[in-house]
């Protein structure tokens, strides 16, 4: 009779214990996806500032605007053939 | 007093209360017990709904870059702007500070929308610079959303155009590579179910329903530099000689990969607009007329068929000769000539005498194993076959022509195949716009043949040959001018025509092919050589430098040290 009273009180014991850990993973499963979704979001704008410095970068190394500074500002011609010397290594 | 009326309660009532009681609560059992087990889906279903969301999981377009990863078509979210009408027009006063920051007219957007009363969506302005979109969001009109959309940037511009292509508003390909990569590159955007909460902060992702796949990256052949480089000579070639069009092609002799390819009219494919005359890709889908640079191919056939040899002599006086009744002639009467002269000085009395030694199956032969009459399979949307006739249907003065590139049409690419074929030692491979793509030689030609060809149009751009303009310091080049009378309603125009030039070099250890084709200059000069060579040089010249070929005679150029230091 104690006995049995014993068991039934473990597996109320364990009962309740068990409902409060799911209770706290639940919580923290929630918790974890908010984090998910705000790293989600922080990727996209990532990904998104990525592509643009691409272009920008893009723009900035076009070809055309760089000959218009070498040639035009900073004075730069290629030297031609009889200037150039191919030293011996 | 409790005893005594309790007592007086007839039975029959008591009896009919509990009947009652008894009743109600059965059904109270039954509609629960028919609640939660027979209606459980559906009512679960809706449950969820409160609270269960699908949302997408975006997919952006694949980067297209240059074979240095150098970016030529980049994908970037920009906002859209979009109003609920009726929501806006109760606050008509501030549609005025909106339409200026979208340079629009107030009173045409309240029209507008007035038209469009009932409706819940309507797009105000699509794809917006980011500056704008943030004001816009700054002024918090009722009834004016904005939403995120991606949009394709080309910071190549009108360099890169013809071989990219563009998409459109909806992000689909619908010119060039994007159209043939489209379903490579656009990749399919995703969604999944997820559990929101009343801040409308994801809690719990329940189901992925279809996984988000990333468009890809297409790493392109095309190396930015040279693609400048020849646009930018081009672009000035034409301008120069009034010319209506014109194509560069440079191919990289041993692995068949497009290095370059540009064409004038050009468009900026940010803005492609409607002019839909600049959108082809005329090195690929428009066919010329060759001309004297398919001497080379007629050559091959000759020697492979061991009509002549490179040495053998061939009397072109007196420069002028009769096929079927029509008279071939010459630029000049060049007299007697070799088998390389010919080549070296374009004859076409010369190359007549020696093609119709053929038979025409031959000669058809050597110039379908040239890829001549067959798309180069590139999968560019509309490339071109060209039109090389069956030999059976082939007349005298057919094969006369065909061996001087006329009768026969073919694009500026097939052109630039060919050539690198004889550059390759007779080893065919096929023209390909992707990065290391799969693309085996196949053995067209004899090697031996194709070398000697390859040393007869070397003496093209001596000093006696008609391609000397094409000429670039410290390197040997080979190669074939072309001069053609543009086909017309009424024949061949008498003075409209077609200035091309193909050639390669280093022609000790062929590295490039460039192919050069200026249609219709409308200037003084309109040979091949006067107007297509000097661009291959300016083209070649560059692309020697940029891609750091070692001239031919690279041995004989090194200077030591002290020689140096004592020179200056």
């Amino acid at each position: 009779m104690n006995s049995q009273i014993l068991i039934l009180f473990l597996v109320l014991v364990a009962d309740v214990s068990t409902a409060l850990g799911v209770v706290y993973t639940r919580h923290q499963s929630r918790h974890l996806a908010v984090e998910l979704g705000a790293l989600e979001v922080r990727q996209d704008e990532g990904l998104a500032e990525w592509s643009r410095l691409q272009i920008e970068q893009g723009w900035l190394a076009d070809a055309s605007q760089i000959e218009k500074t070498a040639r035009g500002v900073l004075q730069m011609r290629q030297p031609d053939e009889t200037q150039i010397l191919v030293v011996r290594p | 007093m409790s005893k005594q009326s309790k007592q007086s309660i007839p039975s029959s009532r008591l009896y009919a209360l509990l009947l009652i009681f008894l009743f109600s609560s059965f059904a109270l059992v039954a509609r629960a017990v028919n609640l939660q087990v027979m209606e459980t889906d559906f009512l679960q279903g809706q449950g969820k709904a409160r609270f269960l969301r699908e949302v997408t999981i975006a997919s952006t377009r694949g980067v297209i870059t240059d074979r240095n990863g150098e970016p030529l078509a980049v994908s970037t979210p920009v906002d859209s702007v979009w109003v609920h009408p009726g929501e806006l027009l109760e606050y008509p006063e501030k549609i005025e500070p909106l339409a200026r920051l979208i340079n629009a007219d107030a009173d045409e957007i309240e029209r507008k929308l007035t038209q469009r009363a009932n409706k819940e969506f309507v797009w105000l302005r699509r794809r917006l610079n980011p500056e704008i979109a943030d004001k816009i969001r700054e002024l918090e009109i009722p009834g004016v959303y904005l939403q995120k959309e991606y949009r394709r940037f080309y910071p190549a511009g009108e360099v890169t155009s013809h071989v990219i292509g563009f998409t459109n508003i909806d992000d689909i390909g619908q010119e060039g590579l994007e159209l043939a990569y489209d379903s490579w590159l656009a990749g399919s955007p995703g969604s999944k179910r997820v559990i929101k909460n009343r801040k409308g902060q994801t809690v719990e992702e329940v189901e992925l329903i279809r996984e988000s796949d990333p468009g890809n990256d297409l790493h392109l052949s095309i190396d930015k530099r040279l693609q400048y480089l020849a646009y930018r000579e081009l672009k000035s070639t034409v301008l120069k000689h009034g010319a209506r069009s014109g194509s560069v092609v440079v191919l990289d002799v041993d692995s068949g990969e497009i290095l370059a390819m540009v064409n004038q009219p050009s468009y900026n494919p940010n803005d492609p607009g409607h002019d839909t005359d600049g959108l082809r890709n005329r090195a690929v889908t428009d066919v010329i007329e060759p001309g004297s640079v398919m001497k080379p191919i007629a050559m091959t056939s000759i020697l492979e068929n061991r009509i002549a040899t490179p040495t053998s002599p061939i009397e072109t006086s007196p420069g002028w000769i009769v096929v079927s009744g029509h008279t071939i002639t010459d630029h000049s009467n060049y007299g007697l000539l070799d088998t390389t002269g010919v080549i070296t000085k374009s004859s076409n009395v010369g190359i007549t005498k020696l093609a119709l030694q053929l038979e025409p199956e031959q000669m058809w032969d050597t110039y379908s194993r040239f890829g001549f009459g067959e798309a180069t399979g590139t999968g560019f949307p509309g490339e071109s076959a060209g039109v090389l006739r069956n030999h059976r249907r082939w007349r005298r003065l057919e094969q006369a022509t065909i061996s001087y590139g006329y009768g026969i049409s073919a694009t500026p690419l097939q052109l630039a195949q060919a050539y690198a074929a004889i550059a390759n030692g007779g080893k065919l491979r096929q023209p390909t716009f992707i990065q290391g793509a799969n693309n085996p030689p196949i053995s067209a030609i004899d090697p031996a043949v194709a070398n000697a060809v390859a040393r007869m149009l070397e003496t093209v751009t001596t000093k006696a040959g008609t391609g000397s303009r094409a000429r670039v310091a410290n390197y040997r080049i080979a190669g074939k001018t072309g001069t053609s009378h543009k086909a017309s309603a009424s024949g061949y125009a008498a003075s409209r025509y077609v200035s091309s030039f193909v050639g390669f070099g280093p022609a000790s250890n062929p590295r490039l092919v460039c192919v050069v084709v200026i249609n219709d200059p409308t200037g003084k000069e309109y040979y091949g050589g006067l107007v297509a060579a000097p661009l291959f040089s300016e083209v070649m010249t560059g692309a020697m430098r940029i891609l750091n070929i070692p001239p031919d005679d690279y041995p004989a150029m090194l200077v030591s040290a002290g020689n140096t230091a004592g020179g200056q």
